[in-house]
């Protein structure tokens, strides 16, 4: 019967064609080669020494197995350092941001609280998320450098006269702030849409049945929002494996103070005309945990049972009052 | 735990309402603090001179000679011309944005309305795609580009954003909330081309979604410092001219123009600033609806 209209699905194969064509060429085919580079022994002939990164000095010298992974894994190997600088910077930055985005998040979403001027927050808080990371960088490295803004105001709590930038501590936690500053906006809104999916009524029921706020929060709040939560949490460590711009520009390639400030992704950068065996092994790495992480965040955003079941419980108690 | 609270509860739930109000707001205008500070300090030093100790809250004079300098030969022999780092800029985002934000619809498109064998495959397969970073195949990107003469140039920096897998999903549920298959039968009926149909009947209504998309990406084109600083070597892009001023307070601090830079990453962050500024709303919309599913 069907045969008879007309068959449209060449169009979609048409349609999609641009799309996968550069998909293919410009990122697949390159990360079929990063695995291929992982297991040679492909790097910089150390005899001659030239400026130019034309590649021309570069040598392949065959099929290794899997001794770049494991010199980049073992001792001295680059990943386990800078993963540790990357996690820690991270946290520095993701766990001031997680408490400040839920009490922000249940403050402009609680009926009772009334927040005025919401948008001009919800403005104000997500506005350093589009200013360019690397002018952010420069400009905290300018406030906090010798004789800089910040540096002045700093300096009076300590007894030396270093800045904040040339100390593991400070320089990471400069990091981990501006991290925090450009994303916290984000996960506002994103943790308020959430919320703001929840149904009404079980907030007023709780308030009836006298729930203190901390009560609603911990008890319908959380377990509802649980899906959210955890793709906050996972694409946000994504999105902290590919952190670059910001210690780049503090740090330089090196990620000064002693390497402390040197993340996953610098390694490519720094290694691309040099070690490309090693660097393509540490990105497959990098491949390979952000997969496992984005596969979790799909899983998280895709079954939500917790959320099904009370929705159904909900819906059979206003058919009692009848339209 | 009485079921109707007596006077004296409601009266004390009443206070610890205000306290939490006044919390509330002490925190709000703190985090406002925090995240408009710093650019504020920025613009202030945009308006110092060229040594800069100590901080300083209100505004100098210095600003018309800022202007002078970033523009003069001073700057130009240190950073390379500064109106061609932000047209180099320019180029780049836009054309991205335009071929991003096209593409995707068009790949969105593709799924939404038709049907055909390999639909699913496709549509998992680019949700799949969607949470590899672009530094994981950074190294082959490079070489190859090295090998096919690409150096310096913008094509790797620019052709990559047709395939843009967030962009598209936003795209599809944008058509999944706002586009009924009806107006693509009845273009049919009409005798309109599939082509065209999407051209000129399916954009239109796609317009709001072209917006914040195109906002976003062309953001995230315009503040990328990663790919040009692989790719890149003579030309620059405005992050780049950026990484040039950090090396020279680094190395040359007493050649190093505070006022001037100050002025320049002003200049840099302006133009999305003010397109934030005035589309905000929709762009706040927009955040919750491409990332919350369903």
């Amino acid at each position: 019967m069907k045969k008879k209209s007309i068959s449209y699905a060449k169009w979609g194969y048409i349609f999609l064609l641009p799309f996968f064509i550069t998909y293919c060429v410009f990122n697949l085919t390159p990360l079929v080669q990063t695995f291929y580079y992982s297991f040679l022994d492909y790097k910089k002939d150390t005899g001659s020494v030239s400026i130019f990164n034309t590649g021309s000095n570069i040598i392949n010298n065959g099929f290794c197995g899997l001794d770049n992974f494991k010199t980049v894994l073992g001792e001295g190997g680059e990943f386990f350092k800078t993963l540790k600088n990357t996690t820690v910077i991270w946290l520095i930055g993701f766990i001031p941001q997680i408490v400040v985005s839920l009490l922000l998040a249940v403050w402009f979403t609680d009926l009772r609280l009334k927040i005025k001027a919401q948008g001009f927050f919800k403005t104000v808080i997500y506005l350093p998320n589009v200013i360019m990371a690397s002018a952010i960088a420069l400009l905290f490295y300018s406030l906090f450098t010798q004789g800089g803004a910040l540096y002045t105001v700093f300096d009076k709590f300590t007894s030396d006269d270093i800045s904040l930038l040339n100390k593991v501590g400070g320089a990471r936690a400069i990091v981990g702030f501006i991290n925090f500053m450009m994303w916290y906006g984000n996960t506002t809104i994103l943790l308020m849409a959430a919320i703001m999916g929840i149904d009404p009524s079980l907030y007023e029921s709780s308030q009836i049945d006298g729930a203190t706020p901390s009560e609603t929060f911990w008890k319908i709040t959380i377990p509802l929002i649980k899906p959210l939560l955890s793709y906050v949490l996972i694409t946000s460590m994504i999105g902290g494996i590919q952190m670059y711009d910001v210690p780049q520009l503090l740090a330089g390639d090196s990620g000064n103070p002693s390497g402390s400030l040197k993340t996953l992704v610098m390694v490519i950068q720094t290694g691309k005309d040099s070690n490309i065996g090693t660097t393509a092994a540490i990105s497959v790495l990098i491949f390979i945990i952000s997969a496992v992480l984005g596969l979790l965040a799909f899983n998280a955003m895709n079954d939500k049972p917790v959320n099904n079941k009370k929705k159904k419980k909900k819906k059979t108690y206003p058919a009692k009052g009848g339209k | 735990m009485s079921m109707t609270p007596d006077v004296v509860g409601q009266s004390t739930g009443k206070t610890a309402l205000l306290i939490r109000r006044i919390v509330a707001y002490v925190v709000l205008a703190f985090l406002v603090f925090i995240s408009l500070f710093p650019f504020y300090l920025l613009i202030v030093n945009a308006t110092r001179g060229k040594v800069q100790t100590g901080i300083q809250f209100f505004p100098s004079g210095n600003l018309p000679g800022n202007f002078k300098t970033l523009f003069g030969h001073l700057a130009q022999g240190r950073y390379g011309s500064i109106w061609k780092s932000f047209a180099n800029s320019f180029i780049i985002s836009g054309i991205s944005c335009l071929l991003s934000v096209y593409f995707s619809a068009l790949t969105a498109y593709a799924i939404h309305v038709y049907d055909f064998k390999l639909k699913k495959f496709a549509f998992t397969f680019i949700l799949l795609i969607m949470m590899v970073p672009t530094q994981a195949s950074a190294i082959g990107f490079y070489r190859m580009m090295i090998s096919w003469g690409l150096m310096d140039s913008f094509i790797p920096l620019i052709v990559p954003a047709i395939a843009a897998p967030s962009v598209f999903f936003f795209m599809k549920q944008y058509m999944d909330s706002s586009l009924p298959l009806e107006i693509v039968e009845a273009a049919r009926i009409d005798g309109c081309g599939e082509f065209r149909t999407f051209n000129s009947i399916v954009t239109p209504i796609l317009k709001p979604a072209f917006a914040v998309q195109g906002i976003f990406t062309f953001v995230a084109s315009w503040n990328n410092y990663f790919m040009p600083r692989m790719i890149l070597q003579e030309k620059k892009t405005i992050p780049l001219v950026l990484q040039t001023m950090k090396a020279e307070i680094l190395g040359n601090p007493q050649m190093a123009h505070a006022g001037m830079m100050n002025l320049y990453m002003v200049l840099a962050i302006l133009p999305v600033v003010i397109v934030y500024l005035c589309l905000s709303k929709f762009i706040i919309r927009g955040i919750a609806l491409g990332s919350v599913k369903g």
